[in-house]
């Protein structure tokens, strides 16, 4: 006998996931207009970084839950995220502001109750998805995975020269707030694979979108721009 | 941890290929699963590795994860990755998150193996 699979009309995950979008409309300096990359459009070795922290006597989707209420409050003070005016809902566009003069964004990829995930847009400092989630592994665990190469050759230099240690720190600084937010204390675990050593150079043509570049050419134009607006 | 709710069944195809026959979820979950799919594929003389979606009822983003993770091995092995049996839904998130510019997709799998 034949088994015959019937699909079915809307994909069980269709409601998850962001429409497809060839570059993003709304946004900030850096955002608009910008193409997604994955970590096969970056530019340096790809990496896989996992922290973790243990939530325990809390269910994951009250984790997740409350981590997207609260998403920007959990980020380190140097670091601000203006969460899209929806919520952290498919397709949405978060903006990124780091050390009063890095202006970036995310694109919110997909959610369920027990997860969600990020993916950058051209410029970002790196290439990939950032996914969030809550799990039982004998108690709740909350944790952050991303998969991720820097965006170009610049971003590349400054991850050798201690951002990537940085950016475990901010990780590892929103999961102590999230355990926090739920009245534990404890320290996160670090699990950091390099996947793929090699550089894509036939990405390093991104560092023309390099949002550093592109931030400090919005400062400087400040100025220009508030001569030109009327008065 | 949750159980993975895949299964991933690898056969010979044409030309020097093997088929893995991916019927469930792909999740951040199955990862055990899939490695070992990979290598029970990776075999001397393999020349693609092609990737059979026609059962797959459910990605999340961690799925895309293991995918891109897969294909790194792959490249590694000088082994071509391709993909066949797609819906419309998942070629649209291959096309989001631009996994489509690193692994073929093609609609059948005859063409998967071609390449063409």
């Amino acid at each position: 006998m034949t088994e015959e699979r019937i699909e079915p009309t809307v994909p069980a995950d269709k409601a998850n996931w962001a429409p497809h979008v060839e570059r993003l409309a709304a946004g900030g300096v850096n955002v608009g207009g910008r193409r997604l990359n994955g970590p096969q459009q970056g530019f340096g070795p790809m990496w896989q970084k996992t922290y973790k922290v243990r939530i325990p006597g809390v269910a994951p989707e009250r984790v997740i839950s409350e981590w997207k209420a609260n998403y920007g409050s959990f980020w380190p003070s140097h670091s601000r995220f203006n969460a899209p005016v929806a919520g952290i809902q498919p397709g949405e566009v978060g903006n990124i502001q780091s050390m009063q003069v890095l202006s970036t964004g995310i694109m919110v990829l997909y959610t369920d109750d027990t997860s969600f995930s990020f993916m950058t847009p051209e410029g970002h400092p790196f290439a990939g998805w950032i996914t969030f989630s809550a799990y039982d592994d004998g108690g709740t665990v909350g944790q952050v995975q991303l998969i991720i190469r820097p965006s170009d050759p610049l971003w590349d230099l400054v991850f050798l020269f201690g951002f990537g240690k940085g950016e475990d720190m901010m990780w590892q600084h929103t999961l102590r707030s999230l355990a926090a937010h739920f009245d534990i204390r404890t320290e996160p675990e670090t699990n950091l694979v390099k996947v793929d050593k090699k550089r894509l150079w036939r990405n390093a043509r991104n560092i023309t979108k390099n949002s550093a570049i592109g931030s400090a050419i919005h400062i400087l134009g400040t100025p220009v721009r508030a001569l030109r607006r009327p008065s | 941890m949750p159980q993975a709710q895949v299964a991933m069944t690898v056969r010979d195809g044409a030309d020097d290929a093997k088929v893995i026959d991916i019927d469930g979820e792909i999740t951040a979950f199955c990862e055990g699963v899939m490695m070992d799919a990979y290598t029970q594929a990776d075999q001397p003389g393999t020349k693609a590795i092609v990737l059979n979606f026609g059962g797959l009822q459910y990605m999340n983003s961690g799925g895309i994860g293991l995918l891109v993770t897969m294909l790194i091995r792959a490249q590694r092995k000088g082994h071509r990755l391709a993909a066949y049996g797609l819906t419309e839904h998942y070629r649209q998130i291959f096309s989001l998150t631009r996994l489509d510019e690193a692994i073929g997709l093609y609609d059948d799998e005859a063409a998967a193996i071609a390449g063409s």
